[in-house]
């Protein structure tokens, strides 16, 4: 057994085990009702026998955050760029971008629901519009940040501004695209999620309120594991492409 | 005519050149003038912040002089001529490429990235001794060898000129030596014309034809010593008296120690 396997997966392992193992015993003491908290073996039962209804309720809500995300980076991207080379829309819209990114965009969920329905578009205008903002900015940033010596070099050579864009500011602002996609993917979650309490009739965000509203609590916790599940899935899935990357990618130092 | 003349250049930034912090423009070069002949190595011997490193991007054509002309080989400089070579301060390689790819971008750049381009950045990897890290990343050497693949970038599309700003002023004192012999034997294969910008006093003495002394800001030329040490030079000709009494014109031209005569008259 290598130490690497002890330290990376007994030890993380050993912890959820030692959680679980005290949540059931609480629960067996305690005896605390199901309703507020059902044991462990309760909730793997409901992830079993509920399984089919997990995976096609978790299949549509992975759905509204991948195609919110892409769109987010299908529109963050060209406006980042956009935002970044001309001064004149930098001094109009980037102020407003950094206000914006404040407002709480979930708070908006209600109007977008009356503006969309409560059909799939409506929960891509929320995932779009809360993991637009961290791609936006991060890029943006990225761009501008591209090392002044660099610029000036393609310049004494004459680089057409398509040649600074692609093989200059792109490749330097790669590692704040990442950075900015990690944590746009996450909310994307969030996002597909409020998108579905606030008004929906499938996904897993649907899936826990009906539950819960019919004190249906095992199913309840299921669908969280499931959603947990979810999230580490689609982070994992932007982690692959960053590895993906890795050739393009300054050393880990520069990043966080 | 010589083969680069800079007259009377003036440098002023104006406010949105150089953002809110400053309350009036700053003039950053008033009234330099030079000239030096092809395949010359001149050192533009300065104060830091003394404004040598804007006249440096003057003549690159990187920024615009305020007055005053720039003509290098009869050109006169308003823009970037493409074929002159820049070495910075910093190395400011692409943590993106490998050592060759980071010396091949300007041939990508121009266009000419062909296979006897490969062939010169190899020689040039070689002379200055890399030719083990032609696949290695920038963050994998050290600041020294760092500063060799710039040298070679800014070499491999055999420029007209080389502008050197500062580029040793980061390392330490041995790889500095070191580098500056590289570079006297790089100028020697490659003939190439060089300005080279620094505040070492000794770094200039040692490796150029010609110091022009710079005042400080706003810059102006205050002396040209022409060096008379023949080349190749070694780390020898640092204890002889040629090469002591120019670093003492040097630095009593910089004001940093008085004028010989008048010590002798104070004792």
């Amino acid at each position: 057994m290598t130490s690497r396997f002890v330290s990376q997966i007994l030890y993380p392992l050993a912890g959820v085990v030692l959680i679980v193992a005290v949540w059931a015993l609480a629960c067996w003491l305690v005896d605390i009702p199901t309703v507020v908290l059902p044991s462990p073996d309760r909730v793997l039962r409901a992830l079993i026998i509920r399984g089919d209804l997990l995976l096609s309720e978790g299949w549509i809500t992975l759905k509204e955050t991948l195609y919110g995300f892409l769109l987010a980076l299908a529109v963050g991207l060209p406006l980042a760029v956009a935002v970044a080379n001309s001064r004149p829309l930098n001094l109009m819209f980037y102020p407003l971008l950094i206000a914006l990114q404040s407002v709480p965009k979930v708070a908006l969920a209600p109007m977008i629901l009356v503006w969309l329905g409560t059909g799939l578009e409506s929960k891509l205008a929320i995932v779009w519009l809360v993991a637009f903002f961290p791609i936006i900015v991060d890029t943006a940033a990225g761009l501008r940040a591209t090392p002044k010596e660099l610029l000036e070099l393609a310049n004494s050579l004459n680089a057409s501004p398509l040649q600074v864009f692609l093989k200059v500011q792109l490749p330097a602002a790669l590692p704040f695209v990442v950075t900015g996609a990690k944590v746009a993917i996450t909310l994307a979650v969030i996002g597909a999620v409020i998108g579905e309490f606030v008004g929906s009739s499938e996904g897993l965000g649907f899936l826990l309120l009906s539950a819960t509203s019919q004190l249906d609590t095992p199913l309840a916790f299921a669908a969280l594991f499931a959603l947990s599940v979810l999230g580490i899935f689609v982070y994992a899935l932007v982690g692959m492409g960053e590895r993906m990357m890795s050739s393009w990618l300054p050393p880990a130092p520069a990043r966080h | 005519m010589a083969f680069g003349v800079i007259k009377n250049v003036r440098k002023v930034f104006q406010l949105e050149e150089i953002g809110w912090s400053a309350l009036e423009p700053i003039v950053a070069l008033d009234d330099a003038s030079f000239r030096f002949e092809e395949g010359e190595l001149v050192a533009l011997l300065g104060p830091s912040g003394c404004g040598k490193t804007t006249l440096l991007r003057i003549i690159g054509g990187l920024i615009a002089k305020t007055a005053g002309s720039v003509a290098i080989d009869g050109r006169e400089v308003t823009k970037p001529m493409g074929d002159y070579g820049f070495v910075f301060q910093t190395p400011s390689l692409m943590p993106w490429r490998n050592v060759l790819d980071n010396v091949l971008f300007p041939m990508e750049i121009l266009r000419k990235n062909d296979a006897a381009a490969r062939r010169h950045a190899h020689e040039l990897l070689e002379l200055v001794g890399l030719s083990g890290f032609l696949s290695a990343r920038p963050h994998q050497l050290s600041g020294g060898m760092q500063q060799r693949v710039a040298l070679c970038r800014a070499l491999v599309h055999r420029p007209r000129l080389l502008l050197m700003d500062e580029p040793f002023g980061a390392l330490d004192e041995l790889t500095r030596m070191d580098m500056n012999d590289l570079l006297l034997r790089i100028r020697h294969e490659t003939k190439a014309s060089v300005l080279f910008v620094t505040h070492s006093i000794s770094e200039a003495v040692y490796l150029s034809d010609k110091v022009v002394v710079f005042s400080k800001r706003p810059a102006r030329v205050v002396k040209e010593i022409t060096i008379p040490l023949s080349y190749p030079r070694s780390q020898n000709v640092r204890f002889t008296t040629a090469f002591t009494t120019a670093e003492r014109i040097a630095s009593e031209a910089l004001g940093v120690v008085a004028p010989a005569a008048e010590e002798a008259s104070a004792q």
